[in-house]
């Protein structure tokens, strides 16, 4: 299927979704249903610097909250439309992903690794001290109580991450068949083998650290506004970085369907946990899920059904 | 005939081990070099900072003319330098055909500005398989292939890239007498071709049946330079081989 055709059909599904949503007419099905596109979102911008190039990124809370703070920092001095914002988060992410990039992927593996973790402290640190931005005591952002067309403002904000999923959804899944899709799988495979059959790979690591980086500040840019109030430590929250390797993990890291699967199923069932048990219950449910998944399915839902049929056509 | 790679006083130490001391070599287009030596006599570095894939600290490396001082091993492969790696390095997670795709398309296109089509592109990747017998195995991932075909598959692959020289880096270590001669007579219709190839190997038999020049290496060092005979009576190849 060709991309365009590709987004047609995503788009269609969204629409189906988000009909679904407003003939429900829950406040809480928009309001669940933001966190888990989110993810959706956080997932499969990880997964093309992790899955794609097999470069682990623990940092994703702090991509995700330099998109926040940005809103923060905007609404500040000049309130810009929603759509405004996650352009400007995505443009702040994306050069903060360039440029940690280019300070560390020198660095192979876990050391990698410990240097994306390190990045997160850092800007949390920063933006403790930070006073404009409301520093370790927060900043209250409201938003309207209705928006034109739609009326209800939760659903608007739905509305919005739902076309950055599918809007990311799209890109990885291009990336994917790309040459850039190549070039990102040899890298994951061999970055020596890699360079012997010309591909730059030092470029592609920058291409998918800056793109990675981008979506996950784009994911974050909305944040303030669907939360009310952001301060440091939960916007840093390790459970943006465990989720978000956690869900490609779980759905699949090779593929674009993979982020999408694990976050939808992951993201369903820590909603369902927050509302039936608690919500601290949540990160034990990705441990048991994560270790199940090793055990049982390393390669992920779609690994275990590709090498199911794999093994079933003979080949 | 001019020279297509010149090597002068090449040298790379490992800590306080010199690897490699001060290596001249120079080949000539269209030949078929052999590089022999002892195991840890320094042949696979030598290719290592051929190739970029190691810098070397002193001496300077000249392809087609141009100094590769300073280039990545994507950039010199781009030029038209391709090797095979001693132990086979497939992409593990692409297919067969996926492996040699990304040279055509990281170095050929790269190099002609241009795309290929679809077809184009499985026209290239059907030859290339063809030629080393790999065909039947397009679809297949490289860990279920055997030992033979993989090193078939680096050879494939180095060749895709469509280079102006082939180091083929102990490519027939392990295989039977008769897989020797396959890939010996693959390597000499590429020559053919106009691909000059160095071939480092251990099998003898091999090496005087492909070379037109031999070159031996021993502890980092150049000690014999020459025809495949004339380097085989040479008093200190003897030696470095046999003991005294």
């Amino acid at each position: 299927m060709r991309t365009s055709a590709f987004l047609l059909v995503m788009a269609a599904v969204a629409a189906a979704v988000f009909a679904a949503g407003h003939f429900l007419g829950s406040d809480y099905f928009f309001f669940a249903g933001y966190t888990v596109l989110q993810f959706v979102v956080l997932a499969t911008a990880w997964n093309i610097l992790g899955g794609y190039t097999g470069y682990v990124n623990f940092g994703t809370a702090a991509f995700f909250a330099m998109g926040a703070y940005a809103t923060v920092a905007i609404y500040k001095l000049y309130p810009l439309p929603i759509p405004v914002l996650i352009l400007i988060g995505g443009v702040v992410s994306g050069i903060a992903g360039f440029g940690m990039g280019y300070l560390t992927l020198r660095l192979r593996g876990a050391f990698f690794s410990i240097a994306t973790l390190a990045l997160a402290v850092v800007l949390q640190t920063l933006v403790v001290n930070w006073r404009f931005v409301g520093g370790s005591r927060g900043a209250y952002i409201i938003g309207p109580a209705t928006v034109p067309i739609l009326g209800n403002y939760i659903e608007y904000l739905f509305l919005i991450m739902l076309t950055l999923a599918v809007l990311a959804i799209t890109a990885a899944r291009a990336i994917e068949r790309s040459q850039l899709g190549y070039g990102f799988a040899t890298i994951r495979d061999d970055e020596v083998a890699a360079e012997a059959s010309g591909v730059p790979t030092l470029r592609l690591k920058l291409i998918a650290t800056t793109i990675s980086g981008a979506l996950m500040g784009m994911a974050g840019a909305p944040f303030p506004y669907y939360i009310g109030y952001v301060e440091p430590a939960s916007t840093f929250g390790l459970a943006y970085a465990v989720n978000s390797i956690a869900m490609p993990m779980i759905g699949g890291t090779t593929s674009w369907a993979g982020p999408l699967i694990g976050a939808i199923l992951l993201g369903i069932v820590q909603q369902v946990a927050t509302v039936t048990i608690s919500s601290a219950v949540n990160l034990l449910i990705v441990g048991v899920l994560m270790v199940a998944f090793v055990i049982i399915a390393p390669k992920g839902i779609i690994g275990f059904f590709q090498d199911r049929w794999r093994a079933g056509s003979g080949g | 005939m001019t020279d297509l790679l010149e090597i002068g006083g090449l040298s790379k130490r490992f800590g306080g081990f010199v690897a490699l001391d001060g290596i001249d070599l120079a080949v000539k287009k269209g030949e078929r070099l052999g590089l022999i030596g002892p195991n840890g006599s320094g042949k696979s570095t030598l290719v290592n900072c051929i190739c970029g894939t190691l810098h070397n600290e002193a001496g300077s490396v000249k392809f087609d003319g141009k100094s590769l001082a300073g280039m990545t091993a994507h950039q010199r492969t781009r030029l038209g330098l391709a090797r095979s790696f001693q132990l086979p390095r497939p992409f593990m997670s692409l297919s067969v055909a996926d492996n040699l795709r990304v040279p055509l398309l990281y170095t050929v296109h790269a190099r002609e500005g241009r795309k290929f089509t679809h077809a184009e592109m499985e026209d290239h990747c059907g030859e290339f398989l063809r030629l080393v017998g790999l065909a039947d195995k397009a679809k297949k991932l490289p860990r279920d292939l055997s030992m033979v075909e993989m090193r078939k598959l680096e050879l494939a692959r180095a060749m895709a890239a469509e280079p102006k020289l082939l180091i083929a880096d102990e490519a027939m270590a392990g295989l039977s007498h008769v897989e020797v001669d396959d890939i010996l007579a693959l390597l000499v219709r590429l020559n053919e071709r106009g691909i000059t190839i160095i071939l480092i190997e251990h099998i003898m038999r091999a090496v005087m049946a492909f070379s037109q020049r031999v070159a031996v290496l021993v502890s980092g060092k150049k000690i014999a330079d020459g025809g495949p005979q004339e380097v085989m009576r040479n008093p200190e190849v003897e030696r470095a081989y046999l003991g005294q």
